[in-house]
Order: structure tokens, then sequence, then C-alpha cells
């Protein structure tokens, strides 16, 4: 059984990969973890915490919420 | 009072009624950054026939998801005051009481970081603060968590639960409304400040079924209180009804007003003997009758829940009204109403699995059918759960058959 912090890299890892070509759903992340790890939903949700507190991935949302590598977005410099 | 020209907007003033156009010209003497600016940009759109407004983004606090809506103007050049004007929804004591000190911690946080422009409460139930910028917004979250508020949901979340005041202040009441939100609030905190759902999922609780909270229509999660004996009748105070009744300056009619207005005519009156007779069988627990006749007519003892799921507003698709589930469920406190939750975990695990992007559940629902659904959360399916006779006469019933025969060996 993976542990948090595995969960978390594979999370991180997957976001990273795809960073400007696709969005990612939380629930996206966490069927990715299962099929990849074998991990299971509370885990997963620890990691998404974890992540998203030590700031590697920050929500978003766009018409539903998503996890994104931080930035700053155009509105916000104006 | 602000001293921004704003014709169009001033038509609003007129009339008899308050207007949101005076309330903001007041709150700008103290918040002139931000209302000066938003009254610039209103009376722009009226102008131009558009929104300026920009919504989502990234704006939050760290490690939440939830509870920060970020908003933006789309002309900052014209009103930069408003530049940033993101919404912050806080939650709510249940039942919505306050004590005097804690609306003015309220105010005093929201004229220090933001617009001072509240809403108590939005259909949400929380408490919505209307306008504030990104470099205030964790200042502002560090004050209000050390006083013990917490944020509330937003996005694809599970929302803030809300409840009418329940026991409190209702004799209708038929189950505790306020323990219970305040329980279930704490036990889906994670879900409510961690967005992981395919979109919003709202959870309401009313007392009874006249449903001061609409959770039949405004949640995908409805708690409706309901019982299961019969009408309670006080007879001394039926008597003074019926007396009432027989003085026409009452204006009050037991046949017209009580009996008659009854949706499955399950009472029976009779004026001249002063009897009242409820066939309980028959009543579908509409509350006219006990609303009407408050001091004679009364909830029934064996109390619980109706369990509705499904109920929505229209944003991708249309509007829908709550489907039966649970006809009875007991809202047991000492069990901690484990019943209730292990349903709610069993609904979330199906629809966090199944639901696609932007689906409510209603629309899960809808899209697998109600028996599979039922089928996936291990329900029984009831009669009550059918909202009307089928009108379609080309069901065949030869496969269902089919899989009983197969299942049975």
């Amino acid at each position: 059984m993976a542990t948090v912090e595995e969960v978390a890299e594979c999370m991180f890892k997957e976001v990273e990969q795809f960073s400007g070509k696709k969005r990612f759903k939380p629930g996206d992340l966490i069927k990715h973890v299962q099929k990849e790890l074998g991990a299971d939903k509370d885990q997963a949700k620890l990691a998404i915490r974890a992540l998203t507190e030590d700031g590697r991935l920050v929500y978003s949302y766009f018409g539903g919420t998503w996890l994104e590598l931080p930035y700053q977005e155009g509105a916000a410099k104006g | 009072m602000s001293d921004v020209k704003t014709p169009m907007l001033d038509e609003l003033s007129g009339g008899q009624w308050p207007s949101f156009v005076d309330q903001i010209k007041q709150e700008a003497v103290h918040t002139p950054r931000y209302n000066n600016d938003m009254l610039k940009q209103l009376e722009i759109s009226y102008s131009d026939n558009r929104g300026h407004w920009k919504h989502g983004g990234l704006v939050g606090v760290t490690g939440y998801g939830a509870g920060i809506i970020g908003r933006y103007t789309d002309i900052p050049n014209e009103v930069p005051g408003v530049a940033q004007f993101h919404t912050v929804r806080v939650i709510p004591p249940t039942g919505l009481y306050y004590t005097t000190e804690a609306l003015r911690f309220l105010m005093g946080i929201w004229n220090k970081y933001g617009s001072g422009l509240m809403n108590l409460h939005g259909t949400t139930g929380d408490i919505i603060f209307l306008g504030t910028r990104t470099n205030h917004l964790e200042l502002m979250w560090d004050e209000l968590a050390a006083a013990g508020w917490d944020l509330g949901g937003s996005g694809s979340s599970n929302r803030t639960p809300s409840a009418c005041l329940g026991k409190s202040r209702c004799d209708a009441a038929c189950i505790d409304t306020m323990d219970l939100i305040h329980n279930i609030t704490n036990h889906v905190m994670d879900e409510l400040h961690r967005p992981a759902f395919p979109y919003k999922f709202k959870i309401k609780a009313s007392g009874c079924p006249n449903d001061c909270v609409a959770a039949n229509a405004r949640s995908d999660l409805a708690i409706i209180g309901i019982w299961k004996d019969d009408i309670r009748i006080n007879a001394a105070e039926l008597k003074n009804y019926f007396a009432k009744h027989k003085d026409p300056k009452q204006g009050f009619d037991m046949v017209n007003h009580v009996a008659l207005m009854c949706p499955s005519r399950c009472i029976e009156v009779d004026v001249n003997a002063e009897t009242l007779n409820i066939r309980n069988g028959e009543c579908v627990k509409c509350m006219h009758c006990i609303n009407v006749m408050p001091k004679a007519l009364h909830v029934g003892e064996d109390t619980g829940a109706v369990i509705l799921m499904g109920a929505k507003a229209p944003i991708v698709e249309g509007a829908l009204m709550g489907t039966v589930l649970v006809p009875f469920m007991k809202m047991d406190k000492d069990d901690d109403y484990q019943d209730f939750k292990d349903l709610l975990e069993k609904t979330w695990d199906y629809w966090e699995e199944n639901g696609q992007n932007r689906e409510r559940i209603g629309e899960t629902i809808q899209r697998v059918g109600l028996a599979y659904f039922l089928q996936q959360l291990e329900l029984e399916p009831n009669p009550n759960q059918i909202n009307a006779p089928r009108d379609n006469p080309y069901i065949f019933y030869d496969e269902f058959f089919d899989e009983e025969e197969e299942a049975a060996g």
C-alpha cells in the first residue's frame, strides 16, 4: 500500500506533466492514483489536502473546481 | 450618501421599497474606495446593457478550495476600486441565531477588510461578504478563524448545510434540525472545504413538511421532518375553533377553510355535532389543517424524516424537484444520525465515481434511471418514490422476469 506522500507525488507528477494542456478535477486525480497505485479514497483526499496546504497545487474555479499548479492569472495582475 | 452621479440607478431608489442603490450609497461613506467604483460600474452596465463582472479563477485561502469566489471587473481602468471584488462565504450559526456581539464582529471585519456590503443570508444560507481584494483575504481569514468562524462551501463542494430553526421555536418541527445540521456540518467539513465532487451538492433540513428552507426545491439532498402516526387533536382548542366558525364576525369557516382545502379530502367536519375526523391513512402531510388550526391540531408523535434527492435550480439542465429516496428515516441523535450518514456516504461514493463533470445528482439520477440508482444505493423500491403513474405503455417486463429467474438459479 502506497503512503500518502507517494500518492501526493503521483498526483503532482500527473498535474505537472499535463500543465497547460489539460485540467484535472480532484476526482480525476483520485481515480488516477486508485488506478496507478491502488490507493484508497481517504488516502487520496489526504494527499490532495497535503498538496494544497503546501501550496504545490492550488484550487481554481472555471465552471467547476480544478486542481492546478500555482500561477498568477491575468485578471489578478490588472 | 455617496456623491457619485448615477442617474439611471437612481430610478431604482424611487417607490416604497428599500433599494440596494440607497444601501450601497450609504455604505460608500464608510468604504468609498470599493462602493463608489461599484456604483460607477453598475451605472455603466445599465447604459451598456451588459454586466462587467468576471467570475472564478484562483483566489482562495491556503489549503481551502472553497469559501472564496473570485470576482473581477473587465473595465479595471475605469473602476480601479473594484478591479478585484471577491466574495467570501462564512458558515452561519445553525438556525441563524446571532448575538449582537457576533454581528458587530462580522461587520467590523468586513469594514476593515472589505467593502462593508453583506448579504444575510444568500440562497446558499451562508453569510455573504461582498467585495474584497486578494491581498486582504488571508488577513481577514486569520481574524475570522481566530474568533471561531469558518468559511462555507463553494465550487464543486458540499455546500454549507442549512436548516430551519426547528424545535428551538417551532411547534411543528418533527426533527431537531439545528442539532442535525450542526452535526452533519461538522461531519462533512472536509467535503465542504475541499471540493472533490462532479459539481455542487447541497443539504438542507426542514423540521416539517411546511419546508421553510425550501429543501425540496433547492437542495440535492433534502431532509424533511415528518410523522408516521396520527395527527394529534386537542379537544378543548378544537371547541374554540368551532366557536370561531359559528361567529360570523370571525370569518373562519371549518368546512371551506379546512376540510375542503385538504388535498386528499381525508378530513370530515360536522359543525353541528362539533366533531372533526381525520382518516390519517390517507393524509399526505400537506400541513394545511395544522397551519390553519395550530392550537387544535399537532403533528404526530412517531416522528422522523423523509429523505429526498435531486432538486436543483436550472443551470445546465432545467429545474428539478426532489425525488423521495427514503419515505421515513428515524433521525436518531443517540446513534449520531448514523443511518443518514451511511446513506450520504453511499450517495457520494456512487456520484463521485459515476457523475459527469457539472452534473448535479438529480441529473445523474435522470440519466441512469431511478431504479438503477436505488439498486446502487442498496435501497428498497417503494411506491412513495413514484411521482406519477407511468404514461408510456411500451415497457416490456420479459427481461426483468428473466433476470429474476436467473438470480433464482
